[in-house]
């Protein structure tokens, strides 16, 4: 009886896919003053994964840079996910296989990125910076590279889940500048790290744990630069119930701020749980299909 | 152009200097860059970290310690017209970067320096002196337009200028008004029916959130596209009627 009923609930759990458990929407723009967007964004509700990336070189070698990044991340990641599953545990480094398709993959771009710029003058030190996330298993592992963010908005809290790796940040950890002080920095927007410009990248990943309610935010440094948190975590609050025009309203509050660069933002719902069945159910279930 | 800094004493300038190294000491001793011989200053008093368009004061434990803009001192980040004040010298701190870069070719974010190869926790979090000296002008990659984007912090919303408030005008709460200052204002109940009012540079405008009805105004649905409201608007949104009006 009690345990029929056990495994009645386990079933449930298990019938719920990704696609039903998340919710995700995405918008760029290229802001009010800019002609090009050189921020790139793509995500894969199926796969659970997320892009964004916000590119930098002369003329349209940003766009470039940008675009490599992303659909080099999303087409390779979707198609290894065909056989690798993220929840599974890597048999050499012993890491969430999530993390190895990030790294890996944001390596991939790198090389391409690199090779591309050194193969024609005119992408000559081209680069982008880069947040990626995968949602599986009740969890998601975020890598980033640079100063595109990673926000989440669990209950009342709203805070950055990712390091700006730039020589502001680097700043307010060294305790040299304070957290108040660095909105008036005139050193915003360096970057200590980015995508492209080196045979070798390091990409930080971490993976933090979901809960029903989270409200994930991907954004450029079009929207932190033009916006404050404070802003743009109430809106998310007040509009969460309607993802799509809480993304307009961001791209538009930085808009009517000035918009004085490419704006993009990606905005993740988790509505429901989606761990994949333990080992016990698994097995259970398997004997019950023989 | 680099940041100045002007040094006077009761309000005659004596010397302009200019801040183009990556530290100015500041002291009595004739080996500092800026000499203030006077018996007040400590030899080495303050210092003046520089990078790139950010210049950082620092008070170097000195007997008589520092003032900027009338209050004491330790560490102070520099902000243009600055007035720094060592016994009777003072030295106004002038930076007046470019507001907007020059040409739309230039590039917003450039980086910094080539990434680090090792992915040691140490790497992450420099020390003030490893941050200083790996940001020596000479370490910046020269492959990215660098074009400064100076502008401070235009992060402030842009001012509406005209105050406005809704009032409700039916149900238990009739003839409450309320008053839209914050740039976004919900109305409804979450779950039922939720509209959002934006204030934007050029009006108010309110947008359907959730719900399976829209907003009406002045008895037509808006969809769900934004509707723009002008003065005297009625509002009706889960049975309840509402005024949008400009306050004087």
């Amino acid at each position: 009886m009690c345990g029929d009923f056990a495994l009645n609930i386990e079933l449930q759990g298990w019938s719920v896919k990704i696609q039903d458990a998340l919710e995700m929407v995405s918008q760029t723009h290229p802001g009010m003053v800019r002609s090009h967007n050189e921020d790139s964004v793509a995500f894969d509700l199926p796969s659970g994964l997320v892009v964004l990336a916000d590119g930098m070189g002369g003329y349209n070698a940003g766009e470039v840079a940008s675009g490599i990044a992303v659909s080099v991340v999303a087409t390779e990641i979707k198609h290894r996910l065909e056989s690798v599953k993220p929840e599974e545990q890597d048999a050499f480094s012993g890491e969430d296989e999530a993390v190895v398709l990030l790294r890996d993959n944001v390596q991939k771009a790198n090389s391409s990125i690199f090779h591309a710029a050194e193969s024609q003058p005119q992408y000559s030190g081209m680069g982008t910076t880069i947040v990626a996330a995968l949602f599986y298993d009740d969890r998601v592992a975020v890598a980033h590279v640079g100063d595109s963010r990673m926000y989440r908005l669990r209950g009342e809290t709203f805070e950055t889940i990712t390091r700006d790796h730039s020589l502001l940040q680097e700043q307010i950890d060294s305790g040299m500048i304070s957290k108040q002080d660095a909105r008036t920095s005139k050193n915003k927007n360096l970057v200590t790290r980015a995508v492209g410009i080196d045979d070798d990248v390091d990409v930080e990943i971490h993976i933090h744990d979901l809960q029903v309610g989270d409200v994930y935010l991907l954004c450029s440094d079009g929207l932190n630069d033009m916006v404050e948190d404070e802003d743009i975590g109430s809106t998310l609050q007040m509009l969460r119930a309607n993802l799509p025009l809480a993304a307009t309203q961001l791209i538009q509050m930085a808009n009517d701020n000035g918009g004085r660069d490419n704006v993009s933002v990606i905005l993740v719902k988790v509505n429901g749980k989606f761990a994949t069945p333990s080992g016990w159910v698994q097995k259970l279930l398997s004997w019950f299909k023989n | 152009m680099p940041a100045k800094l002007i040094l006077s004493m009761d309000g005659v300038v004596l010397k302009e200097y200019v801040l183009n190294k990556e530290r100015t000491t500041i002291g009595r001793k004739p080996h500092n860059d800026i000499v203030i011989d006077n018996l007040a200053i400590s030899s080495e008093h303050a210092a003046i970290i520089t990078i790139l368009n950010d210049s950082f004061l620092e008070d170097l434990e000195s007997t008589n310690g520092l003032a900027v803009n009338g209050t004491a001192t330790k560490k102070h980040f520099l902000q243009n017209n600055d007035l720094i004040e060592i016994g009777k010298y003072k030295l106004k701190y002038l930076n007046d970067q470019p507001a907007q870069a020059p040409s739309a070719d230039f590039e917003k974010t450039m980086v910094l320096s080539r990434p680090v190869k090792t992915s040691q926790a140490g790497a992450e979090t420099s020390d003030f002196t490893r941050t200083q000296t790996n940001v020596g002008v000479g370490d910046v990659t020269g492959k990215f337009v660098a074009g400064t984007d100076g502008e401070v912090a235009a992060a402030a919303p842009a001012a509406v200028s005209q105050v406005a408030a809704v009032q409700i005008l039916n149900g238990p709460n009739a003839g409450k008004e309320l008053e839209l200052v914050k740039s976004l204002t919900t109305l409804g109940k979450p779950g039922v029916q939720v509209a959002v009012l934006a204030k934007r540079p050029h009006g108010f405008f309110i947008t359907h959130v959730e719900g399976a009805k829209f907003p009406m105004v002045n008895g037509a649905s808006t969809g769900e596209q934004p509707h723009q409201l002008n003065d005297h608007d009625i509002i009706e949104l889960a049975g309840v009627k509402m005024e949008f009006y400009f306050k004087a």
